[in-house]
């Protein structure tokens, strides 16, 4: 069983985030990052599924510039077997189907059986990047796992949906499933891992070498929400008071 | 990755990854594993055994030794990033991993036979076993080269007679490193089993500062050990002196994170407390305690990590570690203090640290050599007359 995870590296929760003078990105120069919280799941997950199977390799893959290489080395010291790291020289990319393709231009002659990435990164959120290269890769795709179950050529995958309602579906194997965080409890790496760690192998794949060439969307503009604060005063009888208060609870703070 | 404290001189440009990643370790597992039970186990006065063998698993016990004793090889600077993250929860959890480490696993290493290193390392490394180290005596506690415990030859076997004050997880230890004299006055060190005949242990109650942690009092009545028992590869008080340089260089370290846990409290606090018209932060007496604070911090930082370096060269020599050991004590005193004075009320109760780290830090102030007596360390390294009798 060859297992890919993808790990995004992110900047970290308590980080600052301020924005660059062109106001397109943020300025990283300046932030802290971690890796992304329901990779880390993903990872655990995987770590499991191959000691359940006590079979298979684990592979980290990570796409950014060189400070990647430090979420790759911990999967790597967490017991993943080895890392692969997408160079990204210039401008992160934020296109999902781009880093998508790049990814599956990469991937694609590995012929994983599993690929498991976290539901979606902590910075811009789109949660795409696990479905796109299912589909890129022809494999079967489940997103918001929170229970899996490895079969010899099929995978069980409890997914959550709204309401408190769940639903285990079953996928033919090759397939992609993004992780919901909170499914397992991730182990901390091990100073013998961390140490071993420094011997495994990290394949390092140039931008010019996975970089699509078009572009299908990019981000315009970041900005910081203005906070504002508004204060009504409601008058009236009680019931005109009550009946303002809860179209106020329903419509416009949507909480009720 | 960075160095999780203050870094005011870019200390996080000075460690390697690895060093930095098995810091971040360290700083979670105790986060999310040990600070939930922490005033429990202080209110109580006990220590969370079961603890040990997580420990164990992550490899923090004895870590800067090799892997075939039981270690995991790395770094003293990560050994010491890994004590600094455990005192920045509770001294109690650092004391319990020095003295498995250095103070149990390294004489083991460093002096035992190959049998008594296949008996007792690996099982001190993975957490199963617990040691503990006997050395102070009631009467004897800055002068140890007057311990009165004796060890006498009878055929192939020793008899043992004596008792020992102050001793860290005495009572919940499987293995005691107990250093005693034989007749011509040699001190030698023996490992004694948990359960052998007059060999028992009694805690000391009462105590209010490193009440996270088991001490104990250990009496040894007639008890009777093969020679295999003693440590065949040390004599003399220099080699048990060894032990104490490896735990107290750890110590350096992990004053250190009490200190950091103090100060970075003090400084959150100082940000969002206000009175007047603005945060207490905002007022040039605070200032000037924080000020003094991350200075005293980054020198503190500085000391320990050029130390670290040094042991990874081998070269450091004790009186450094004495220089840092007794800093950092003062260093986290102080800085206990003045934090405290910043938290106002508030810095009394146990819904912060402050208070926890300033009663412990009184025990680490006092054993493994108190201050007066590195003080006469550096005195007599820079003057070559020792102020006290030998
Ligand atoms: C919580 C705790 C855990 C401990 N764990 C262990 C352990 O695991 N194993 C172990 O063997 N021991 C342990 N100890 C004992 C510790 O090492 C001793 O307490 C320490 O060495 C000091 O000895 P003492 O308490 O007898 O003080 P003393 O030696 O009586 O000293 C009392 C005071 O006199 C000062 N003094 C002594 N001599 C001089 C001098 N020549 N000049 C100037 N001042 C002097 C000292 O600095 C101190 O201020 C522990 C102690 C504590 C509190």
């Amino acid at each position: 069983m060859k297992i890919a995870v993808l790990i995004k590296q992110v900047p970290g929760s308590d980080s600052a985030l301020p924005l660059t003078g062109d106001g397109t990105w943020i300025d990283d120069s300046l932030i802290t990052f971690v890796m992304n919280e329901s990779d880390n799941y993903a990872l655990e997950e995987a770590l499991r599924i191959r000691e359940k199977i006590n079979d298979g390799e684990v592979v980290v893959v990570s796409m950014g510039p060189d400070r990647v290489q430090r979420v790759i080395r911990e999967g790597l010291a967490k017991g993943a077997d080895r890392g692969i790291h997408l160079e990204e020289d210039g401008q992160i990319e934020t296109d999902p189907l781009c880093i998508a393709k790049s990814f599956t231009s990469v991937l694609e002659d590995e012929n994983f059986d599993l690929v498991l990435t976290g539901l979606q990164s902590d910075d811009t959120g789109m949660g795409q990047t696990g479905i796109l290269l299912g589909e890129l890769l022809g494999m079967s795709t489940a997103t918001l796992g929170i229970e899996t179950d490895i079969q010899s050529d099929t995978i069980r995958v409890k997914r959550e949906l709204e309401s408190g309602w769940f639903q285990w579906i079953k996928l033919p194997l090759p397939a992609s499933v993004s992780i919901q965080s909170g499914i397992n409890q991730p182990r901390y790496p091990s100073l013998k891992g961390i140490m071993g760690a420094k011997k495994k192998e990290i394949k390092i794949v140039a931008q010019s070498e996975h970089r699509p060439d078009t572009k299908w969307q990019s981000l315009n503009r970041l900005f910081i929400p203005q906070t504002n604060k508004q204060t009504e005063t409601l008058n009236g009888d009680a019931d005109t008071i009550v009946n303002r208060l809860v179209e106020i609870l329903r419509s416009d703070l949507r909480i009720i | 990755m960075q160095y999780i404290g203050p870094d005011f001189y870019n200390i996080s440009d000075l460690l390697k990854e690895e060093e930095l990643l098995i810091q971040k370790t360290a700083h979670e597992f105790v986060q999310n594993e040990f600070m939930p039970v922490v005033n429990e186990h202080y209110e109580k006065g006990t220590f969370p055994t079961e603890i040990a063998t997580q420990l164990g698993e992550l490899g923090f016990m004895g870590s800067s030794l090799p892997e075939e004793s039981g270690g995991a090889g790395v770094s003293n600077v990560a050994y010491g990033l890994i004590l600094h993250e455990l005192e920045r929860g509770d001294s109690g959890l650092r004391s319990f991993v020095s003295v498995q480490g250095a103070l149990v696993m390294y004489p083991i290493h460093s002096y035992g036979s190959d049998e008594q290193k296949q008996k007792w390392l690996p099982g001190l490394g993975s957490g199963e076993l617990i040691g503990c180290f006997g050395l102070t005596e009631a009467n004897f506690g800055s002068n140890p080269g007057g311990m009165v415990t004796k060890a006498v030859r009878d055929g192939d076997d020793w008899i043992i007679n004596g008792s020992k004050m102050w001793i860290t997880n005495g009572s919940i230890a499987d293995v005691a490193v107990v250093w005693a004299k034989d007749e011509e006055q040699i001190v030698r060190g023996f490992l004694i089993e948990k359960g052998i005949d007059g060999f028992s242990s009694s805690d000391i109650h009462g105590k209010l500062s490193l009440r996270a942690s088991v001490t104990s009092e250990l009496s040894l009545v007639n008890v009777r050990v093969p020679d295999s028992a003693r440590l065949p590869k040390v004599e003399g008080l220099k080699g048990l002196l060894s032990c104490l340089t490896q735990a107290r260089y750890g110590i350096a370290w992990g004053m250190l994170g009490a200190a950091v846990d103090c100060y970075e409290t003090a400084l959150n606090y100082a940000k969002e407390r206000k009175q007047f018209s603005k945060p207490i932060a905002g007022y040039q007496l605070t200032q000037a305690k924080l000020a003094e604070m991350i200075t005293r911090i980054t020198e503190a930082q500085l000391l320990v990590y050029r130390l670290g370096r040094l042991k990874d060269e081998g070269k450091m020599t004790f009186q450094q570690v004495s220089m840092a050991k007794r800093n950092n004590c003062v260093l986290a005193r102080d800085i206990a203090k003045i934090s405290r004075g910043i938290l106002g009320a508030n810095g009394i109760t146990e819904d912060y640290p402050i208070m926890r780290h300033m009663a412990n830090i009184e025990s680490v102030y006092t054993y493994e050599g108190t201050h007066e007596m590195h003080t006469l360390i550096l005195g007599q390294e820079v003057t070559g007359i020792a102020a006290y009798d030998s």
